[in-house]
């Protein structure tokens, strides 16, 4: 290269501090049916238990299905929120694991894809719930669409669950290389779940890195790290607390998943 | 204080007014028409400083502090509106030995001749800034992510192929490299990120031997072959029950 090549990116200064808001956690993946909404949901539980305070909101706007796994049947929901029938306070419902939910309901298949009225509806909601809270997490939808895309950069940290299979690792690593690129992401948290012998967790984060150190970190001005925020082991527990429609860490506290989940609550508290 | 620093701060608003006059003139920019003081003339006069001070002084193309400030405005727009938008950044192949081998003023020469190929091989809407020395952007709206590689490659096939007159009977062929990357739609980014981004693939083209177009993948191809091997490679997936 030579020498008198200056990038323009090289003297526009300091970036500006990052505005996304640092107690808001969106919660992605790549691929669906990897555990998601029962992280969050779980996740959520902890950090209640831990004495936060802690909203989630049904980001997947298209296909949401929080209210199944909590056995929520709510009234009024986002969707209500969005078409202007009801206030948003009347929307945000308490979970049973101590913390509150924002419902996305069924019926809103119209949301899947982007537009300026649901950018904007959703940025009001999120800018509206983040001061009342510890923690806001976000469940998105899989996928990277827009609309997971553009939920994800509404926080300023991102957890993306994976499982230890080829098909939701790949998605994995898609989904972090864009969020590394297109939204200038430096730390990504990363829960490895349903692993099947201990350590798998740290070897799949170990893996992914390897593959970003040698195809994504080049390409950014700065390296992208990721942080093993816990490994959930595969454990009958919560295929029961599923069925159930019960709260892992309700149902079937003290499993070998539910103390993985809760050691995963206190990882991010001590970030 | 010297007298200069003195002069621009403290002159009377006459004679800063003939000052005004005089940068016009000297960019050969016509007076302000109506009667002098007037306020149709007062606005032409506003016109034509603002013009001035958006423009580069040799090429006539935005400048950087216009570029700044169109970069902003077109990031506000794609996050609101989801169209994509397209930011490309050039910058012309060893112009040090332009310089050195053909004197200052051809170098001025090839830049201005880069800057109309610039201009003539992208749409009217489309924002053309020269930023640095022999650093150019160029910001366009509305670019659909099939028709990025076409628009780059078409800029950097023209500059190729332009003769550039820079003495008596000498005449030189110069080279650009760009870099582009897509504004991420709907998503607020930063306009450092988006040149942060077009930049590290400009250094990409330059590190592969100039003369070349290199833009960001998008995301329907963002994992190749190669890293899902990698992704693979060593990595004992269990036997599912």
């Amino acid at each position: 290269m030579s020498s008198d090549f200056s990038p323009l990116s090289q003297d526009l200064g300091p970036a500006p501090a990052n505005p996304r808001p640092t107690n808001i956690l969106a919660v992605t993946s790549g691929k669906g049916g990897v555990g998601k909404t029962f992280v969050s949901a779980n996740l959520a539980a902890a950090l209640a238990r831990a004495g936060r305070k802690v909203l989630v909101l049904d980001a997947d706007l298209g296909l949401a299905n929080l209210d199944v796994v909590l056995n929520l049947f709510p009234k009024i929901t986002l969707h209500d929120v969005f078409t202007g029938k009801s206030k948003l306070a009347d929307a945000i419902l308490p979970a049973p694991g101590g913390f509150s939910v924002l419902l996305a309901g069924s019926g809103m298949v119209e949301y899947s894809r982007m537009t300026p009225e649901i950018r904007d509806q959703l940025q009001s909601v999120v800018d509206a719930v983040t001061p009342l809270y510890d923690h806001v997490l976000l469940d998105t939808g899989a996928g990277i669409s827009d609309v997971v895309l553009y939920t994800v950069s509404l926080a300023g940290e991102v957890l993306v669950v994976a499982t230890p299979e080829p098909t939701s690792l790949t998605d994995a690593y898609a989904t972090i290389k864009v969020l590394a690129t297109t939204q200038g992401r430096r730390r990504i948290g990363l829960l490895v779940n349903q692993t099947r012998k201990p350590g798998e967790g740290r070897q799949v984060r170990m893996q992914l890195q390897h593959v970003v150190d040698r195809y994504v970190n080049p390409t950014l001005s700065s390296p992208l790290r990721l942080d093993l925020v816990g490994e959930v082991p595969l454990d009958s527990a919560v295929r029961d607390a599923v069925l159930r429609r019960q709260l892992l860490l309700e149902a079937m506290p003290g499993t070998p998943a539910s103390v993985a989940i809760l050691a995963a609550a206190e990882k991010l508290l001590v970030h | 204080m010297d007298r200069h620093t003195a002069t621009l701060q403290k002159d009377t608003p006459a004679l800063q007014l003939e000052q005004a006059l005089q940068l016009l003139g000297a960019s050969g920019r016509l007076p302000p028409l109506g009667e002098r003081g007037s306020a149709g003339y007062l606005q032409d006069l506003i016109n034509a400083l603002v013009d001035l001070s958006s423009r580069d002084a040799l090429t006539g193309l935005a400048n950087r502090r216009a570029f700044d400030v169109a970069l902003e405005r077109e990031i506000d727009r794609v996050a609101r509106s989801g169209e994509p938008a397209l930011l490309l950044t050039l910058d012309i192949d060893h112009f040090k030995r332009v310089n050195d081998s053909f004197g200052h003023n051809a170098g001025d020469q090839v830049i201005k001749a880069v800057a109309t190929a610039l201009l003539d091989s992208v749409r009217p809407m489309d924002l053309v800034a020269r930023v640095g020395g022999e650093e150019f952007a160029i910001i366009l709206p509305n670019c659909a992510a099939a028709f990025g590689e076409t628009v780059a490659e078409r800029v950097r096939r023209r500059v190729e192929r332009m003769p550039v007159q820079v003495g008596p009977g000498q005449q030189i062929t110069v080279s650009v490299s760009i870099g582009g990357a897509f504004a991420p739609q709907w998503v607020r980014s930063t306009p450092k990120l988006w040149v942060e981004r077009a930049d590290q693939q400009l250094y990409r083209a330059k590190a592969q031997g100039r003369n070349l177009v290199l833009l960001e993948p998008t995301a329907v191809s963002v994992v190749s072959s190669e890293e899902k091997r990698l992704l693979f490679d060593s990595f004992q997936f269990q036997d599912h029950d």
